[in-house]
């Protein structure tokens, strides 16, 4: 079994999941939904011989965002009858201007793709590595960086001062 | 044989899945009306940019796209976080997840 063959299996579970998560009625059924696809997305990661973004993606993404997702869902305690539904007009709408801007970008990417029929393998230098990552992080990135940590700073304040309970309810 | 066992997939294949991706997220935030499966779907769009910078990054053998995706993970993982908490306060206000309810901003 070559690469290749398990890259075109591994796209396509990732694609038909994906499309689970938008399909199913129920959010919990959603969210399991992107955990696959995000471990798959993963596996490709690994392919492309990118270890330690593969295994980040794993941890934070699967692990950390989705379980707050999840516990989003278990503390509001919907049922069935708060799904809102959609409308068939809007599900047709939503389909055709879905495919439209499928079709451009694949249009758009064909042409101006100028390098032949280039193939993704593991480069002469591991670009993936955890060393060559870092170098680049804290030489080139590393204001970014920090900038970043101020970002995290302020979401977390935020997400607290958001979610507190307050005494009066603005309607 | 050898050598052809050990090539990747092509660079169209990979363009063509992130593509498919972030059109079925795309489709997702137009069609679904619950709050939390619309943040769902930001993230599934995220995530395709994401395979398609490490998909460059890997073809170029050049590192700096994979650093990019550092930020956009810390940047999702902010957005969720804030985006939950104003759901968790619009859901205490109305007792509705529906993404309707925002209507009455309009006034």
């Amino acid at each position: 079994m070559s690469l290749q063959m398990i890259s075109v299996i591994l796209g396509s579970l990732t694609i038909a999941s994906a499309l689970m998560v938008v399909l199913s009625k129920h959010p919990i059924r959603s969210v399991i939904y992107l955990v696959i696809t995000f471990f798959f997305i993963s596996a490709m990661y690994i392919l492309m011989n990118a270890q330690f973004l593969a295994i980040v993606n794993m941890i934070v993404y699967a692990g950390a965002i989705m379980v707050l997702f999840l516990f989003v869902l278990m503390l509001l305690n919907l049922n069935k009858e708060m799904e809102p539904e959609t409308t068939r007009m809007s599900v047709i709408t939503a389909v055709i201007a879905g495919g439209t801007l499928f079709l451009v970008m694949i249009t758009a990417l064909r042409d101006t793709f100028q390098y032949g029929k280039g193939y993704v393998q593991a480069p002469v230098q591991d670009a993936g590595l955890v060393e060559q990552l870092g170098k680049l992080l804290f030489s080139k990135y590393l204001v970014p960086f920090e900038i970043s940590s101020i970002l995290f700073i302020a979401a977390m304040v935020g997400a607290v001062l958001l979610a507190k309970r307050e005494k009066q309810i603005i309607d | 044989m050898e050598q052809l066992n050990n090539i990747g997939a092509s660079l169209d294949f990979y363009i063509f899945v992130s593509i498919a991706l972030f059109s079925i997220g795309a489709i997702g935030v137009l069609t679904r009306k619950n709050m939390i499966v619309l943040l769902m779907c930001i993230e599934l769009m995220l995530n395709a940019v994401n395979l398609l910078l490490v998909t460059f990054s890997t073809f170029f053998g050049n590192g700096d796209a994979q650093i990019f995706v550092f930020f956009i993970i810390v940047v999702a993982a902010a957005e969720a976080t804030i985006g939950l908490s104003i759901l968790i306060m619009a859901y205490r206000n109305s007792k509705s997840i529906d993404i309707e309810m925002f209507n009455k901003l309009n006034g």
